[in-house]
């Protein structure tokens, strides 16, 4: 190669891997921030902030959603398959809320550890079957949460 | 006819499947037609740019 | 032999008149490619045992989204060509490939948007997957904003090179940012290496798509490319042969 040309070639390399590392860098320093959300252990080990919003992510447990007669209240329990947290939430559930589904939920730790959610979010897997396959495949359909 | 009302609707979800592919639609179509338009005035100025020159040069 | 090839696709006029008997093809085999996964994708494939007919928005997001950091990618190879090499069709390459792939991330931020409110129950949300995404539409609109506010376009094209390169550490962020940060948005379907997550029926109008989708970008970037050219080198000889020839 052309020395002038093999001079271009390195200074870019140089260029490109120096802008790396110190993004690299920048994302480990900022690791904490980048979390969306904490886990349920996360959050009875104490590491969620404790007076102000932050996000939770788990499963719905089998079993555990209680709906108001009344009102749109519904509690519901998540975990992480280590720990478990009760939820209270008042509005709208997404499409895809059922149990056994992974969500997320922005809200506060109230006194009694019970997580008082604002907004619930379905996090859906990466996986995309027809129902026939989903049903052979978990002989028992996930039921679904009629609103 | 129902069978063509039942894809129409997408099982309740018609207004975000079918928003989806018209935007599609709208920009590959702007993609594709924009830099054809744009060709038709090129080659009008560039004739345009030849002639000058050969009148120049007589 | 490679290298030869490059360096004769580098003359304008050999590659305006191989882009010219290229394009035909591409467009039939483009035509084709949508025409068969959208039938397999809109008609042919089943609903979802969980988001049902939604999921079919994938075939307008997935591939929009891949083709947001391809593109990309090939900007950044292009960059690297044109300050190497200074080869002025890598410039041209370059440049024209910026408003396309703007268009493609523009769609998939929207149509995943689309898709997020029915099923996550939002529009946004500003994890990690969403928000470099987003910043990878700024870095495109950054470039076409670089690029045409230098007036001389040999120095704006090494300009853009530049920032091209610098960001494309965004994209492997994109990529793996599912994997390294707990994210709204689920891991990667497709690429992952373990078992196939996604029902054949489903998966094959999405590949259909994907080709669409790259055949849909040559064309765009040829047509963008050949009129660039044409502008760049209208008082050369062969832009001068090539009207008369025209009879015009």
């Amino acid at each position: 190669m052309h020395p002038l040309r093999k001079r271009r070639l390195i200074l870019i390399l140089v260029m490109v891997s120096g802008i790396a590392v110190a993004t690299g860098f920048a994302l480990v320093a900022f690791n904490q921030n980048l979390m969306f959300f904490f886990t349920p252990s996360d959050v009875k080990a104490g590491k969620a902030p404790s007076n102000r919003l932050f996000r939770m992510g788990g499963m719905v447990v089998d079993g555990s959603v209680k709906k108001s007669d009344t009102s749109t209240e519904v509690w519901f329990d998540i975990t992480d398959n280590e720990k478990t947290v009760t939820v209270k939430y008042n509005g709208i559930l997404p499409d895809l809320f059922r149990e056994g589904q992974g969500i997320i939920t922005k809200g506060k730790l109230n006194e009694k550890g019970e997580f008082i959610a604002e907004e619930v979010l379905a996090k859906h897997d990466e996986n995309y079957m027809p129902p026939e396959v989903a049903a052979t495949m978990k002989k028992k359909k996930p039921a679904y949460i009629k609103e | 006819m129902e069978a063509f009302l039942k894809f129409i609707d997408m099982g309740g979800y018609a207004g975000y499947v079918w928003s989806s592919y018209g935007l599609a639609l709208l920009v590959f179509g702007l993609s594709i037609i924009l830099p054809l338009k744009e060709k038709r005035q090129l080659e009008k100025r560039i004739r345009r740019i030849i002639q000058n020159e050969k009148s120049v040069s007589k | 032999m490679i290298m030869r090839f490059i360096y004769q696709l580098g003359s304008p006029p050999y590659f305006y008149a191989l882009s010219g008997r290229l394009l035909p093809w591409l467009s039939g085999l483009c035509f084709i490619l949508f025409a068969a996964g959208l039938y397999g994708g809109l008609v042919l494939a089943p609903a979802d045992y969980q988001q049902g007919d939604s999921f079919r928005i994938i075939y307008i997001h997935v591939p929009a989204a891949w083709m947001s950091l391809f593109v990309y990618m090939i900007m950044a190879f292009s960059g690297a060509m044109a300050l190497i090499w200074r080869i002025k069709i890598a410039e041209i390459i370059l440049i024209n490939s910026a408003h396309i792939g703007a268009v493609f991330t523009f769609l998939a931020l929207v149509t995943g948007s689309i898709w997020g409110k029915p099923m996550w129950g939002t529009w946004w949300v500003w994890d990690a997957r969403l928000t470099s995404e987003l910043l990878l539409l700024f870095l495109y609109l950054g470039i076409i904003a670089l690029y045409s506010a230098i007036d001389d376009k040999r120095k704006a094209a090494r300009a853009v090179a530049i920032l091209a390169l610098v960001g494309v550490v965004n994209i492997p962020i994109i990529h793996y940012s599912v994997e390294w940060w707990s994210t709204l948005h689920q891991g990667p379907t497709v690429t992952k290496f373990d078992k196939p997550s996604i029902d054949t029926r489903m998966l094959i109008p999405l590949l259909l798509m994907a080709f669409a989708y790259k055949f849909l970008y040559a064309i765009v970037v040829l047509l963008r490319a050949r009129n660039d050219l044409l502008w760049r080198e209208r008082r050369s000889q062969w832009v001068a042969t090539l009207f008369s020839k025209e009879g015009a």
